[in-house]
């Protein structure tokens, strides 16, 4: 620890930052594409013919019952080159985060739906509201407006499971220091380095969050 | 205008409805009365199918809603339902409420939904509160909010479950008195509710239901006056007794 080495901290500043921003990137890609995604899904569970609803459940059982690091791998190599004919870090990165992200966030929506009354779809279905018109105006922005905060945590937690995507060749903040750590084989200078800029993004983005919250009251 | 013949409803092994067949004509203000328990409630409920019916049928302006290729949905805009809790749209303020289903249903233009619901407001004498949330009222201005509701549609036909059973007792009185205007109007009615009063006053037909039947069924003055069943009797009996009891000390 005496010789604790500020210099390769500074010759590998540029490359934390872009990693740093590519971190962001892909937590945000996939809290974006995840949301979407697990309103879709969420959804899709809640359909009332039992086989396609089956199958949303099937998907999300998977992607809640397997390693993030597996789905990771099978995207990475199996899925995208199969797609795409080649390997993509960064498209492997964004798909199999949004997908994971997906399934967890899909379970979220679909409790914030089942949390509202029902007394608000037979209000709306009362007035001619047809199905999708009832979930659209009436259900939705009030299962929304519960779901926000665990949206954020789902981005935070976004922030520290990007960190695998290290493994498949992404240059994300986590690259960047094994990349030092391989140079210099300076274990304390490249981990707690990268340690303390999550620390600092997962600690901003709460305090973003809850700002957030409290200007969003649960109506 | 609203006809039932023979409906039957259970939840699963659970018969509600025995067997109920009901003519309502138009401008009629029928008062569905009874323990609870009776399936009053559920009754009503199948008239605009929030309740799926197990057999028999509901003819609404002559068509049978059980028929699975009536769109429901277009049926249900000429029925409007007033619940016991209200089920105001608690993201949206008043106004909203009143407008979102004439805009998204029925296409009005946002001004015509305006006009028609600046009305109601006015009628329900809450033109004042047009801006605020449901929250932020009381349960008498909820439920004469969730009547203007209902209102905006311009249905043929009014349901109201229990209206008054939620709230309490000293406004009570702002609803009925808002039923008993509707009822003037010529509005056709059913009402499902304990208030012997209002039946009495504004009931064209008192309808007594037990376990799931019609038990009797007459004009106000003769259902109260002379109830020719023992249930109904028993039932006038101990309910009267006891609204007679609310007296204030």
């Amino acid at each position: 620890m005496m010789d604790f080495r500020f210099d390769i901290i500074a010759e590998y500043s540029h490359f934390f930052l872009m990693g740093t921003l590519l971190t962001i990137g892909l937590s945000l890609a996939g809290v974006f594409l995840g949301s979407l995604m697990g309103l879709f899904i969420a959804i899709g569970e809640l359909l009332e013919n039992k086989f396609i609803a089956f199958i949303f459940k099937a998907y999300v059982g998977f992607f809640r019952g397997t390693p993030l690091f597996v789905q990771i791998l099978i995207i990475y190599f199996g899925v995208i080159p199969a797609l795409f004919g080649e390997a993509n870090g960064i498209v492997s990165a964004i798909a199999a985060l949004s997908m994971n992200a997906g399934a967890y966030i899909a379970e979220t929506i679909r409790a914030g739906i089942q949390s509202i009354n029902r007394g608000q779809s037979e209000a709306s279905r009362s007035l001619g509201m047809t199905k999708i018109q009832s979930m659209r105006y009436i259900i939705l922005p009030q299962a929304i407006r519960r779901i926000l905060p665990a949206l954020g945590n789902e981005f935070i937690s976004l922030i520290k499971d990007s960190s695998l995507a290290s493994t498949i060749a992404t240059p994300e903040l986590m690259y960047w220091a094994q990349s030092m750590n391989a140079q210099y084989y300076r274990v304390w200078e490249s981990y707690v380095s990268v340690a303390l800029i999550y620390l600092i993004l997962t600690l901003t983005a709460n305090f973003i969050l809850k700002h957030f919250e409290k200007k969003v009251p649960v109506k | 205008m609203i006809k039932i013949e023979d409906l039957k409803k259970s939840f699963d092994e659970n018969v509600i409805l025995k067997g109920i067949s009901l003519t309502v004509k138009a401008q009629e203000v029928v008062v569905l009365i009874g323990p609870s328990g009776a399936g009053k409630s559920t009754f009503l409920r199948c008239l605009n199918k929030l309740e799926t019916i197990n057999s028999g049928h509901v003819y609404i302006n002559a068509q049978d809603i059980t028929d699975p290729k009536v769109d429901i949905n277009k049926i249900r805009q000429k029925i409007g339902m007033v619940f016991q809790d209200f089920n105001l749209f608690p993201h949206m303020t008043v106004l909203e409420n009143i407008m979102i289903s004439p805009i998204k249903v029925k296409k009005e233009s946002r001004d015509t939904a305006y006009e028609t619901a600046s009305q109601l407001l006015t009628k329900v004498g809450l033109a004042n509160k047009a801006d605020a949330y449901p929250d932020d009222l009381s349960g008498g201005q909820k439920q004469r909010i969730a009547i203007a509701r209902a209102l905006a549609m311009k249905p043929d036909i009014m349901l109201f479950d229990e209206p008054t059973s939620a709230l309490d007792p000293e406004m009570v009185g702002e609803v009925l008195t808002v039923m008993q205007n509707l009822a003037k109007e010529g509005m056709t009615m059913v009402v499902v509710t304990h208030e012997m009063g209002f039946a009495r006053e504004v009931g064209s037909r008192i309808i007594f239901m037990d376990r799931g039947y019609i038990v009797e069924e007459n004009s106000p003055q003769e259902l109260f006056s002379h109830p020719q069943k023992e249930r109904t009797k028993a039932f006038l009996s101990k309910i009267l007794s006891s609204q007679n009891n609310k007296l204030p000390l």
